[in-house]
């Protein structure tokens, strides 16, 4: 594939965290966006459209968030890499094609801008409470790539990332960000086209006739064609065989649903990214992802100075969890420290990773809006005190309170 | 894991049926009810693809979810049998993303009308360049026989036990004032002018619309105690009068009333695609 | 093809003749195909298939026109019809 030198704006330029997700797709070859208005995540349809005459980049605005991943997921398969960028209230709208997009085994791209819920909340607030819908939003059993950027220059980078899973699993991938990332203002580096690692869509190449649209390989990843190409091939989202066609049978079943969720879960390791500082001799670690991660850095310096060995994780990747360094690093250290702009949901995964080896702590930053950096600083001193290991989480409550 | 050993269905030599190329004979029989109509409109669709003299490669076919939805998985092109409903926003994303392609949509009423009924009325508006084919069978088929959105004031359905008491849609006259450009109303039983027209309306660029009156004989006639298929279609024979060019209002269906058949929209308005690649050449011309 | 070369009133009006093919498995004897033909070729039979159900029979045979309505009109996709010959109308 010719790299499009218009797609990439390779530079150092001031960009909010929605604008530098479009410069990300855009680098990742990005060619079709179906979305629908919403705050706080208009920015990106903006974005697209500025930009899309001279990328080449089609795009439309469809009825509802419904028939937007609809329309991803059948662009997607014309050969185009396909996104749509929505935020709380048309995430739940995406559910449905969620699941289409996990059964048709169809690469694409999902951008959830969080605010509050539930339902409408506020729209131009951050928070982090989708992170179990991204999960388990949609029904039946799936598992799907989630990328947790905490930047702007995150946007731009985990946008080409996930278009890379999505091609190389062959499946729908998340990147959630939030109201705070979305709108924060910084300078982002572009790199030259050349310096951008794509991946391109893995297309069958054998005889017309012969295609079976989930035949699998070794990695459990089909292939795929692009409509038009004469392959005449038939895919539902009714449970199928390798031809794609639907069988009605608990065998069948297991045949095709087994390698949806393994053709991720073999790959945990080369999927899930954190970035870890000063775990080596940490007694406290702070679990920490997306809007979060600027409080709990100053936290974290804060509460060095202080004399304390504290350690940070950061998720880039939420889904897959990094089950393992979890449980590795519970073995090591006293307690977690979990802040999240919700009422508890990545820290009730860390609990279940850390098997009773270590204390879990809470800290929620409820209507303290998100650069709480002294409640995760006395969270960390309330960790250091206790004694005993306590089952379950333990959720701080701020001293200060809310009067 | 070992290969699901994929369920082969032997061709017989004598099965050189003139529309093997245009089904998948290797799904055959299909899950249609004796005397359903789906199959007959799915025949004089085959018969249809033939006629409009079409490129089949560079063709596809995009299903929702019912008794109807099933058509895609029958039809040898690149078909889709996607989500209840969405059938048109799944097609909307593929003729935008890659205009070459020749799409269709082939559902149900209560799929295209209610579920999906604000897609339809959008794609008919942007005029999208697009053949739908709609089955008014009255009733929610698959799920066994429930009230439609075409359901006609007064027939029985399981959710209507008294008698529908919600006046029906009149889907030609919805999709004419959403702006359809091509609409027309065939029944089961007038199969040469359903294919005819569905040759003409693959011809035709932008939003067209075709409904075909089917019977259902396993709920809609049973519940209603219309008699099987036959009887259904002889209805229609007895029943139905051509009327082209008949203005839309006028088109709505009772109980075992009249049908007016015949073709009633053929008109010209830009397509999204014309629209969108005006506004495209015109940011170009813009940036020079 | 070049109609005007052939002087009008010379040749005489042809007759398609059309040969029935059932594919009688696949038949879930609807009967639209007997109650539709023109030409009242078919007929359904109080033969079986082993589904069950009834497949027409061809009961008159010569009378087909080809006229490929049977073939259309069935929804299993059972019936078609081929051209066996064409014939010159007698009047
Ligand atoms: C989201 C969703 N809701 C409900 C259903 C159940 N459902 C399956 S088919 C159907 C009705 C289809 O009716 P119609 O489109 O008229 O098709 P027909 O069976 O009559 O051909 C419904 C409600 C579903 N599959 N998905
Ligand atoms: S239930 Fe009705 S619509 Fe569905 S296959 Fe049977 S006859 Fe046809
Ligand atoms: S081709 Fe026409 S005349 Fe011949 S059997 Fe069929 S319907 Fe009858
Ligand atoms: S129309 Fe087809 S299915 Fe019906 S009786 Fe005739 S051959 Fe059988
Ligand atoms: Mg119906």
């Amino acid at each position: 594939m010719k790299t499009n030198l218009k797609a990439v704006l390779t530079g150092t330029h001031t960009l909010s965290g929605n604008e530098a997700c479009i410069e990300g797709a855009f680098a990742a070859g990005c060619l079709f966006l179906a979305a629908y208005p919403i705050m706080p995540a208009i920015e990106t349809i903006e974005r697209y459209l500025k930009r899309s005459a001279e990328v080449g980049a089609t795009f439309i605005q469809m009825e509802d968030e419904i028939s937007a991943l609809a329309a991803v997921i059948g662009a997607s398969w014309t050969g185009k890499k396909s996104m749509t960028a929505t935020s709380g209230p048309g995430f739940s709208n995406m559910m449905e094609h969620l699941g289409l997009g996990v059964m048709l085994e169809t690469p694409c791209v999902i951008i959830d801008v969080q605010r509050t819920g539930p339902s409408l909340g506020i729209p131009n607030r951050a928070g982090q409470a989708d992170m179990m819908q991204a999960r388990w939003g949609s029904h039946g059993d799936y598992e799907v790539i989630t990328l947790a950027p905490g930047s702007p220059q995150e946007m731009f980078d985990f946008t080409i990332k996930a278009f890379n899973f999505s091609e190389k699993y062959r499946t729908p991938v998340i990147v959630i960000s939030d109201e705070y990332i979305a709108h924060k203002k910084e300078k982002v580096v572009i790199p030259p086209a050349d310096g951008i690692k794509i991946t391109p869509r893995r297309y069958f190449k054998g005889q017309k006739d012969k295609y079976l649209p989930f035949k699998r390989d070794k990695d459990f990843v089909p292939r795929m064609v692009d409509i038009g190409d004469g392959f005449k091939f038939h895919v539902t989202g009714l449970t199928h065989d390798d031809k794609g066609y639907p069988i009605m049978l608990e065998e069948c079943q297991e045949y095709n649903v087994h390698p949806i969720l393994w053709k991720i879960r073999n790959h945990v390791d080369e999927i899930v990214e954190f970035q870890e500082t000063g775990t080596v001799d940490a007694e406290i670690v702070i679990v920490y992802y997306g809007a979060t991660s600027e409080a709990a850095i100053k936290a974290m310096k804060q509460a060095k100075d202080m004399g304390i060995k504290v350690g940070g994780l950061k998720l880039d990747v939420v889904w897959p969890f990094p089950d393992k360094k979890i449980a590795e690093l519970a073995e090591k250290v006293k307690a977690f420290v979990v802040p999240e702009i919700n009422y508890g949901q990545i820290v009730s995964e860390v609990e279940r990773c850390s098997y009773g080896n270590a204390n879990v702590i809470f800290v929620s930053h409820g209507e303290k809006g998100i650069n709480n950096t002294d409640d995760i600083v006395s969270a960390i001193k309330l960790a250091l005190k206790e004694k005993e290991r306590k089952k379950g989480i333990i959720e701080y409550r701020s001293q200060a309170g809310s009067s | 894991m070992e290969p699901l050993k994929m369920i082969e269905k032997d061709i017989q030599p004598m099965d050189v049926h003139p529309m093997n190329d245009i089904l998948r004979m290797d799904r055959l029989p299909h899950i249609w009810c004796p005397g359903c109509g789906i199959g007959t409109a799915v025949t004089a669709f085959a018969a249809g693809l033939d006629k409009a003299n079409i490129d089949l490669k560079k063709t596809c076919i995009v299903s929702g979810i019912g008794c109807t939805g099933r058509v895609a998985g029958y039809i040898k092109l690149d078909s889709f049998h996607t989500t209840h409903g969405r059938g048109i926003a799944f097609a909307t994303g593929i003729k935008v993303a890659n205009p070459d392609l020749k799409v269709i949509v082939f559902s149900g009423d209560g799929d295209l009308i209610s579920i999906g009924g604000n897609h339809f009325i959008h794609a008919a508006r942007r005029n999208v360049n697009m053949l739908v084919i709609c089955i008014n069978n009255f009733i929610y088929a698959m799920t066994g026989g429930q009230v439609a959105p075409t359901t006609p004031l007064a027939a029985y359905a399981t959710t209507s036990p008294f008698g529908c008491v919600e006046p029906p849609f009149n889907i030609p006259y919805l999709a004419d004032s959403s702006g359809a450009v091509y609409v027309a109303r065939w029944t089961a039983l007038h199969v040469r002018r359903l294919t005819n027209s569905i040759a003409e309306a693959l011809n035709k660029p932008g939003f067209s619309v075709i409904e075909v009156i089917s019977p259902c004989a396993m709920y809609y006639s049973r519940i209603n105690r219309l008699g099987d298929g036959l009887d259904m279609m002889k209805f229609y024979h007895d029943n139905s009068e051509i009327r082209h060019g008949e203005d839309t209002k006028n088109l709505d269906i009772g109980f075992q009333t009249k049908i007016i058949v015949g073709k009633f929209v053929d008109r010209e308005r830009p397509t999204y695609m014309d629209s969108y690649n005006k506004w495209l050449s015109g940011t170009k011309k813009a940036e020079k | 093809m070049r109609y005007w070369e052939v002087p009008f009133g010379k040749e005489k009006p042809k007759t398609p003749i059309g040969e029935i093919h059932i594919l009688k498995e696949r038949c879930k004897g609807c009967g639209f195909c007997v109650e539709y033909c023109p030409k009242d070729v078919l007929e359904m039979s109080d033969e079986f298939n082993s589904k069950g159900y009834h497949p027409p029979k061809i009961v008159n045979g010569e009378a087909c026109v080809n006229c490929g309505l049977c073939e259309t009109i069935c929804p299993e996709f059972s019936i078609w019809c081929t051209l066996k010959e064409e014939v010159a109308l007698e009047n």
